[in-house]
């Protein structure tokens, strides 16, 4: 664990992989809630603005009253391994229909039926959001199963289209430019600003994909 | 219809809806958004007796012009620019009363970029994960304004107070940007490092809410590739692959993968939003 300063409220964790990033995070979220993470604005961290946004191998504090303090704190925390399971699960109907699919078919060597079986077989987890207010980024699929992004981003995706890149997995919450690989779509609203959460999918949120019938 | 609303006459290069904003959503991937002359929106606010909480119009350059239903005090702060009352001048940084059917004309700034209008009783538009802020990067909050919008305005405070005596803020002959080093300053060379330290920068004018970016020297990397994407906080100086530090303002991404060389405190992000294209910048390391 490597704790960098940012600015004058931030912290920049790094961890050494994506799994003990994300029990870091948990660990981050318990404290917060048991009120001992400290804020610049006093109060809680919700009143005071502050930030708890884990990524790949890291997770950023912003906000906080004494970054420094809890720099050297950190090195004596116990940290609990992640456990995906005291998470609910998110099921989103995906109908396998990208424009994509033949192409990832090809990259993974199999036919796309297995692309359906080996995606909607995988149980997700959603390691932090970004890009877009509800885009979450997806780990489960194992490294054989890592695609390269579009050589030619897309200028328009479509608003549900289920997308791959790297090791994640992604939603489109709207319609937006793109570079992933699309190889299917689905009806679930992702974003919702009148809904709370606005965001489906959260840092945590365990994710499993169904697939619908296609007209293929 | 509200009869308390105001209609667009001149939209003008950019104004949008602003407020304090939405801190505390990065990890779902929304900006803060916000004022970016965050004192001249509290101040315009103040001075028409609204909290320093309640929209104003944020004004790009060339400023704006509105039609208010009903008599409504207004104020305009941040850059300074002619103030107008259906074509007579009215004053800049003071509340004024327009009468119903009046337009209040912000005209082009005289220097500095972004003007504030507050209203009394503020703009009133739908509120957003607790925020009125349009957010130009992920399309949250109103629309910037068009010729012929309407906006609706919320019922008014107390009275106006208009206690603040009001500087008028001179041009940005320089800016300086203090920053503190990291979190990936190791990410450069020593040389880097100096010429970021000593190089002479200036404003782009592809500068915009998200960033403002700088034209200048080059920053030679230790390191290359690209960062597993990692959180990134307001101020940050960072550095994509031409080499050129962006400073991210209000509506920057939440996540990204170009390192981050230093960060700029949040009270210096007023002076830089006024800074117009061209203007020369400074980094000035602080410790």
């Amino acid at each position: 664990m490597r704790p960098l300063p940012v600015g004058e409220h931030g912290l920049l964790i790094e961890l050494d992989s994506a799994e003990k990033a994300a029990a870091l995070h948990a660990e981050l979220l318990r404290r917060d809630a048991g009120g001992t993470l400290r804020w610049a604005g006093g109060g809680s961290r919700t009143a005071s603005g502050g930030e708890i946004v884990p990524a790949a191998r890291t997770v950023f504090l912003d906000g906080l009253a004494d970054p420094r303090g809890l720099r050297a704190e950190l090195a004596s925390w116990d940290i609990p391994p992640h456990a995906a399971g005291d998470r609910p699960t998110v099921e989103i109907p995906v109908r396998y229909d990208g424009p994509d699919l033949d192409a990832v078919a090809a990259l993974w060597d199999t036919t796309t039926d297995d692309v359906v079986r080996l995606h909607s077989g995988t149980e997700f987890h959603v390691a932090f959001c970004g890009f877009a207010p509800g885009f979450g980024y997806l780990t489960g699929l194992p490294e054989p199963l890592h695609v390269p992004r579009r050589a030619t981003p897309r200028t328009r995706v479509p608003v549900g289209s289920v997308a791959l890149a790297g090791p994640y997995t992604g939603v489109y919450p709207r319609s937006s430019p793109g570079g992933w690989q699309l190889i299917g779509t689905t009806g679930t609203v992702l974003w919702d600003p009148c809904r709370e959460p606005a965001a489906l999918l959260t840092p945590g949120t365990r994710v499993r994909f169904v697939p619908l019938e296609t007209a293929r | 219809m509200n009869d308390r609303a105001l209609s667009v006459v001149r939209a003008g290069a950019l104004t949008t809806v602003q407020d304090l904003g939405r801190p505390g959503h990065a990890h779902l991937g929304v900006p803060r958004a916000g004022a970016l002359d965050e004192p001249a929106h509290r101040l315009a606010n103040r001075l028409v007796g609204n909290p320093e909480s309640a929209a104003t119009l944020e004004t790009t350059l060339t400023g704006c012009a509105v039609r208010v239903r009903t008599a409504t005090t207004v104020a305009v702060t941040g850059a300074p620019c002619p103030v107008t009352v259906d074509g007579r001048p009215a004053p800049w940084g003071a509340p004024v009363r327009v009468p119903a059917g009046a337009v209040l004309d912000a005209g082009p700034a005289t220097h500095g970029v972004r003007c504030h209008l507050a209203f009394a009783g503020g703009i009133d538009a739908a509120e957003v994960l607790g925020s009125r802020a349009t957010d130009l990067l992920s399309g949250l909050g109103p629309e910037p304004l068009t010729d012929g919008a309407v906006l609706p305005l919320g019922a008014p405070y107390a009275p106006s107070a208009g206690a603040d005596a009001v500087p008028h803020p001179g041009p940005v002959a320089e800016l300086l940007l203090p920053f503190l080093p990291g979190p990936r300053d190791d990410w450069f060379t020593d040389a880097g490092l100096r010429t970021l330290a000593t190089g002479r920068f200036r404003v782009s004018p592809a500068s915009n809410r998200i960033g403002l970016r700088t034209a200048g020297p080059a920053l030679e990397r230790a390191r290359h590739g690209e960062l597993p994407s990692e959180g990134m906080p307001l101020g940050a100086l960072q550095v994509p692959p031409d080499g050129l530090p962006v400073l991210f303002l209000h509506d920057h991404p939440t996540t990204g993968g170009y390192p981050v060389v230093g960060v700029v405190p949040e009270r210096h992000l007023a002076r830089a939003a006024q800074a117009a294209p061209g203007t020369p910048v400074r980094f000035l390391r602080m410790r």
